[in-house]
C-alpha cells in the first residue's frame, strides 16, 4: 500500500516539476493534430530546426549555473559571428576551410566581447537580465551602426555582391550559396572518422612519449579509445562502409538504428559485467533487460509503415549533431571541474563563494566568455545551415527564441540543462512550425497562428520570470529556519518589513 | 569653481553630452539653412507627442517599482478605446448627426473607455507586481511584450465596420496604421484641420505664426496633465506613495500600506499609458497598431532617464528636460544627416543607440538589485 502512495506521490511530483513542459506538449500535440499537416512535413522541420538551434540554447546553460540567470547577451556572440562571416564572404573564402577562418575570427571577438559583457554585469549584479535586454538592443544598434554606415562609409569596401548601390552599407541579405551554406553540414562522415583517428592517434602518441618521459601514467581507458577508435578507421575501409560513410547525410532510420544499437551494447557489456564479473544477484538484471526490451520495442516500431516513411524521409547533417553531442558532454564535464564547482557555488549564493575563497566577479566573467563564444558558434552553425544572412535580422530574435525554448524545456533562472535544452528546443520549434496552419484551420487566418506563436514566445518567458520572481519573494518574505542564506543579505529590509506586516 | 562643479554634478555627465549635442545639431541645421521656424515647430509636436507617454513613468517610479516597461498594457488599452470608439462613431454616424461636435465626443469616448480599461489592468498588473518585488523590470518588460503579441492577436480578429480601420474587402483584421482624418486626428494641435473642421471661436487650438506653428490646445492638456501629476505628489496620497517608494520599510512603520501605493502607482501610470497614447495618435495623425507600440515603453524609458531621473525618483521637469532632449535630437538630426552624408537610416540606429545606451547607464547606476 505504502508502496503504491509513494508511487503516485512520485508521479504527481514528476507532473509537478514539469508542469511546462507538459502544458507545452499539449497544446503542440493540439496543433498537429489540428493543422493536418503530414508527419513527413513536420518531423523534417523539426530536425532541421534542431540542427539550427539547438547549440545556441546549449549555450544558456553555464550562465544559468553561474547564477547570472537567462544570458540575453547571447546577441552578442551572435553579433561575433555575423562580423566574421562577412569578413570571410568579403575576401571570398568558402566551404570548409572558410568556416574554420570565421570560427578563427569569430572566437577571439566573442572572447572580447563575454569579457567586456561579464564586466558590465559585474557592475549590475541582481539586474543582469534585463541589462542582458537592453545590452543585446544596444549591440545591435552599434551593429548597425558599423554595417549600415561605417562599412563603406568609413572603411571603403567595394563589393557590388555585399554593399548597397551607393556604396554605403552592406546590403539586406548576403546570399551564402556558394560559399558557407552547408560548410559544416556537408561534411562527409568518412572525413570526420579520418580525422578522429589521427587527432586520437596524436594524442595517444604524445600520452605514450610522457609516459615514456614518466611524466604521465597511461591508464586502461587511453588504450581502450585508441582501440575504438582504431577500429572505427579501420572499417571504414571495408567497401559497404565506405560508401556509406561518403555521404554527408545520415537517414534518421540509419542514425536510430545505429544510437539504438550502440545503447544495446553497452546495456549487454553491463548485464554481462554484473552476471560474470561482479556476480551480484539476479535483481539487478531487471533494469538493463527492460532497457533493452524497450529498444527492441522502438526499434520493431520503425516497421510499422508510417513511421518507417518519415524516418526514410528525414536526413541528418552528420556534423552539427556531433557538435551538440559534443557541447552537451562539455556542459556535463565542466561541473565535475573546479572551475564549474566554482560556478555552481557562486550561483547557489555568492557571499559563501566569497568567503571560502572563490574569485566570484572573475568566475562570472569566465561563465559569460563561454557562453558567448558558445553563442558565435551556434550561430554560424545556423547561418551555414540557413544559407542566406540576414544581415540585419539574423540576431535579434536569436536570444528571445533560445531562452523561450530552454524554458518550455522545464528550465528556470536557477537550474537549466542539457535534457531541458533538448526538449524544449523540439516541443517550441514544433509549436513553430505548425502554429500558422494549425491557426489557418481554427480561425481562417494563418497570420493568426503566426501572432499566437509569437505570444506564446512571449508568455513563457514572462510566466516563467514571473513564477521565479514570486518564489523568491516568498523565500525572502519566510526565511527558511536553518539557516538564512546570506547572499539575500541586501534585500533583508524587505523581508524584515514583510514581517512586520505579519 | 565649487559652483561649476556642483552644477556639472547636477547635470550629469549624460545629459551633459546629450545636451551638447542636442545644440551642436542644432546650430548645424540652422547654419545648414534650414528654417528654425519650422524646425522648432517639428521639435515642439514631438515633444508634446510624447511628452503624455514619458510622463506616465512618473508615478511608476515615484511608487517604488522602478523603470514601468510595460507601459505597453496602457498603450494597449489606450489603442482599444480608440478602436471601439471610432467604430461607434461610425456606426452612429456622429458625423453626420453631430457635425463639428464628433470628432471631440469620438475623443472623449476613446479618452473614457482607455482609462476605465487602463485602470482595471494596471490594478491587476499593480497586484502582479507586488509579487514580484525584487525583478519588476525583468517581469515588466516581458509582460509588455506578450501583450503586445496578444493584441495583435485580437487586432486581427475584430471585425469592425469602419473603413478606416478595417481592411477593405476582408471580413476581419484591422489595417496596420489607421488615418486618424475623418476622426480626432490633428484635433488640439493641426491647424489646417482645426481651420477647416472646427467653429472660428475654437482656432485658437492651433495657428501659425509664420512658420511656426503653435499646438496650443495639446500644450495645454499636456500642461494640465502635467499640473495634475504635480499637485498630485504634493496631496497626502501623492507624499504617502512616494514615502512608500522610497523607503519601505520606514513607511511601514508609519502605518502606510505599501503594497496599495504601489497598486495606485502602477494603475496611475497604465492610465497616464492610455491617455498619453491617445494624445500620441492625435497629434500623428494615425493609429498604430500590431507591432508599433512594441518598443515604445523603451522610448519613454530612455526619455525620462535622460532628464535625469534614476531608477527610484523623478519629477516632471526630467519629463520635459528629457522629452525634449530625446525627441530633439531625433527631430533635428534627421535633416542634419541627409545633408551631410546620404544616410537615412543613421537618425534610428542614433535612436537605438541613445535609448538604450542611456538605459544601461542608468541601471549600472543602481548597484544590487532591480529596484
Amino acid at each position: 500500500m505504502s508502496q503504491k502512495t509513494n508511487v503516485l506521490q512520485k508521479a504527481g511530483s514528476f507532473l509537478f516539476d514539469n508542469k511546462v513542459m507538459i502544458a507545452f506538449a499539449a497544446i503542440c500535440v493540439a496543433a498537429i493534430v489540428l493543422s493536418g499537416s503530414p508527419m513527413t512535413f513536420i518531423v523534417d522541420g523539426v530536425f532541421t530546426r534542431i540542427t539550427r538551434n539547438t547549440f545556441t540554447v546549449l549555450a544558456l546553460i553555464i550562465p544559468v549555473l553561474a547564477g547570472l540567470g537567462l544570458n540575453f547577451g547571447i546577441v552578442i556572440g551572435a553579433v561575433a559571428a555575423q562580423i566574421a562571416v562577412f569578413c570571410v564572404v568579403y575576401w571570398g573564402f568558402g566551404g570548409f576551410s572558410g568556416m574554420l577562418l570565421s570560427v578563427l575570427i569569430a572566437t577571439p571577438l566573442a572572447v572580447l566581447f563575454g569579457y567586456l559583457v561579464g564586466k558590465l554585469f559585474n557592475r549590475m549584479k541582481g539586474a543582469e537580465m534585463i541589462a542582458g535586454l537592453i545590452l543585446g538592443y544596444f549591440a545591435d544598434g552599434l551593429y548597425q551602426l558599423l554595417f549600415l554606415v561605417i562599412i563603406g562609409g568609413i572603411i571603403p569596401v567595394n563589393n557590388p555582391k555585399l554593399i548597397i548601390s551607393g556604396g554605403v552599407g552592406v546590403k539586406n541579405t548576403i546570399d551564402l550559396t556558394g560559399n558557407l551554406k552547408y560548410a559544416i553540414d556537408s561534411v562527409r562522415m568518412v572525413d570526420i572518422v579520418t580525422v578522429l583517428f589521427y587527432v586520437v592517434l596524436a594524442i595517444t602518441a604524445i600520452k605514450v612519449v610522457l609516459h615514456l618521459l614518466k611524466k604521465y601514467q597511461l591508464h586502461k581507458g587511453d588504450f581502450i579509445l585508441f582501440g575504438v577508435v582504431g577500429l572505427l578507421f579501420g572499417i571504414s575501409y571495408i567497401p559497404v562502409i565506405e560508401r556509406f560513410l561518403s555521404t554527408d547525410r545520415l537517414g534518421l532510420l540509419d542514425a536510430l538504428t545505429a544510437v539504438l544499437i550502440v545503447l544495446a551494447v553497452v546495456q549487454i557489456i553491463k548485464i554481462v559485467k554484473s552476471i560474470w564479473i561482479d556476480k551480484k544477484p539476479a535483481k539487478n538484471l531487471v533494469k538493463p533487460i527492460l532497457a533493452l526490451l524497450g529498444y527492441g520495442l522502438i526499434f520493431g516500431l520503425t516497421f510499422i509503415p508510417e513511421i518507417e516513411n518519415v524516418l526514410l524521409f528525414v536526413k541528418l547533417p552528420v556534423l552539427p549533431f556531433l557538435l551538440i553531442a559534443g557541447l552537451c558532454w562539455f556542459n556535463h564535464k565542466i561541473l565535475s571541474t573546479r572551475l564549474g564547482q566554482n560556478m555552481r557555488t557562486v550561483g547557489q549564493s555568492q557571499s559563501v563563494a566569497m568567503a571560502s575563497g572563490i574569485n566570484v566577479d572573475q568566475t562570472r566573467v569566465i561563465a559569460m566568455i563561454i557562453s558567448t563564444v558558445l553563442a558565435s558558434w551556434g550561430q554560424l552553425i545556423f547561418l551555414q545551415n540557413i544559407g542566406t544572412f540576414s544581415t540585419y535580422g539574423a540576431h535579434t530574435q536569436i536570444a528571445q527564441f533560445a531562452i523561450a525554448a530552454l524554458l518550455v524545456g522545464g528550465a528556470s533562472v536557477q537550474k537549466a540543462t542539457n535534457k531541458q535544452a533538448i526538449i524544449g528546443v523540439i516541443l517550441f520549434h514544433t509549436l513553430f512550425i505548425v502554429a500558422p496552419q494549425a491557426g489557418k484551420q481554427l480561425f481562417d487566418n494563418a497570420q493568426i497562428g503566426e501572432y499566437f506563436r509569437v505570444f506564446v514566445s512571449y508568455g513563457v518567458i514572462a510566466l516563467s520570470l514571473a513564477m521565479h520572481a514570486w518564489k523568491q519573494f516568498k523565500k525572502e518574505v519566510q526565511p527558511p529556519t536553518e539557516g538564512i542564506d546570506l547572499g539575500n543579505s541586501a534585500l533583508s529590509p524587505m523581508a524584515e518589513k514583510q514581517q512586520i506586516l505579519d | 569653481m565649487k559652483t561649476l562643479k556642483n552644477i556639472y554634478e547636477n547635470i550629469g555627465l549624460p545629459r551633459l553630452i546629450i545636451g551638447l549635442f542636442f545644440i551642436f545639431l542644432v546650430v548645424t541645421s540652422i547654419v545648414l539653412g534650414f528654417s528654425p521656424a519650422a524646425l522648432f515647430s517639428d521639435v515642439l509636436r514631438r515633444w508634446l507627442m510624447y511628452g503624455t507617454l514619458v510622463l506616465a513613468m512618473v508615478p511608476g517610479i515615484q511608487s517604488g517599482i522602478g523603470l514601468n516597461f510595460g507601459i505597453s498594457l496602457g498603450i494597449s488599452a489606450g489603442l482599444l478605446g480608440s478602436v471601439f470608439a471610432m467604430e461607434i462613431s461610425f456606426l452612429r454616424n456622429w458625423n453626420e448627426v453631430l457635425g463639428a461636435g464628433a470628432p471631440w465626443l469620438t475623443l472623449l469616448l476613446a479618452l473614457l473607455f482607455g482609462i476605465i480599461m487602463a485602470a482595471i489592468l494596471g490594478t491587476l498588473y499593480g497586484m502582479l507586481l507586488n509579487r514580484v518585488k525584487g525583478s519588476e523590470m525583468t517581469v515588466s518588460t516581458y509582460v509588455g511584450f506578450s501583450v503586445i503579441a496578444f493584441m495583435n492577436i485580437v487586432w486581427l480578429s475584430l471585425a469592425f465596420k469602419n473603413g478606416e480601420l478595417s481592411w477593405p474587402l476582408q471580413g476581419r483584421g484591422l489595417r496596420n496604421t489607421a488615418s486618424l482624418s475623418g476622426s480626432f486626428g490633428g484635433l488640439l494641435s493641426n491647424p489646417d484641420v482645426v481651420q477647416s473642421t472646427q467653429p472660428a471661436w475654437l482656432h485658437w487650438l492651433a495657428f501659425k505664426i509664420g512658420d511656426f506653428t503653435v499646438p496650443l490646445g495639446l500644450i495645454l492638456v499636456f500642461a494640465l496633465l502635467c499640473f495634475i501629476i504635480w499637485l498630485f505628489f504634493r496631496s497626502k496620497l501623492g507624499i504617502a506613495m512616494s514615502a512608500a517608494g522610497e523607503n519601505q520599510l520606514f513607511t511601514t512603520t508609519t502605518g502606510i500600506n505599501v503594497d496599495g501605493k504601489r497598486i495606485q502607482g502602477t494603475a496611475i501610470s497604465t492610465v497616464l499609458g492610455a491617455v498619453g497614447i491617445i494624445l500620441y495618435a492625435q497629434t500623428y495623425g494615425f493609429l498604430q497598431l500590431y507591432n508599433a507600440p512594441l518598443m515604445m515603453g523603451f522610448a519613454s524609458v530612455a526619455s525620462i532617464l535622460i532628464g535625469g531621473a534614476s531608477v527610484r525618483r523623478a519629477k516632471i521637469s526630467h519629463v520635459l528636460i528629457g522629452t525634449l532632449l530625446f525627441q530633439g535630437i531625433l527631430v533635428t538630426a534627421l535633416p542634419v544627416v541627409n545633408e551631410v552624408i546620404e544616410i537615412g537610416t543613421l537618425p534610428e540606429v542614433l535612436r537605438i543607440i541613445i535609448s538604450n545606451g542611456i538605459i544601461l547607464y542608468a541601471l549600472s547606476k543602481t548597484k544590487g538589485g532591480n529596484q
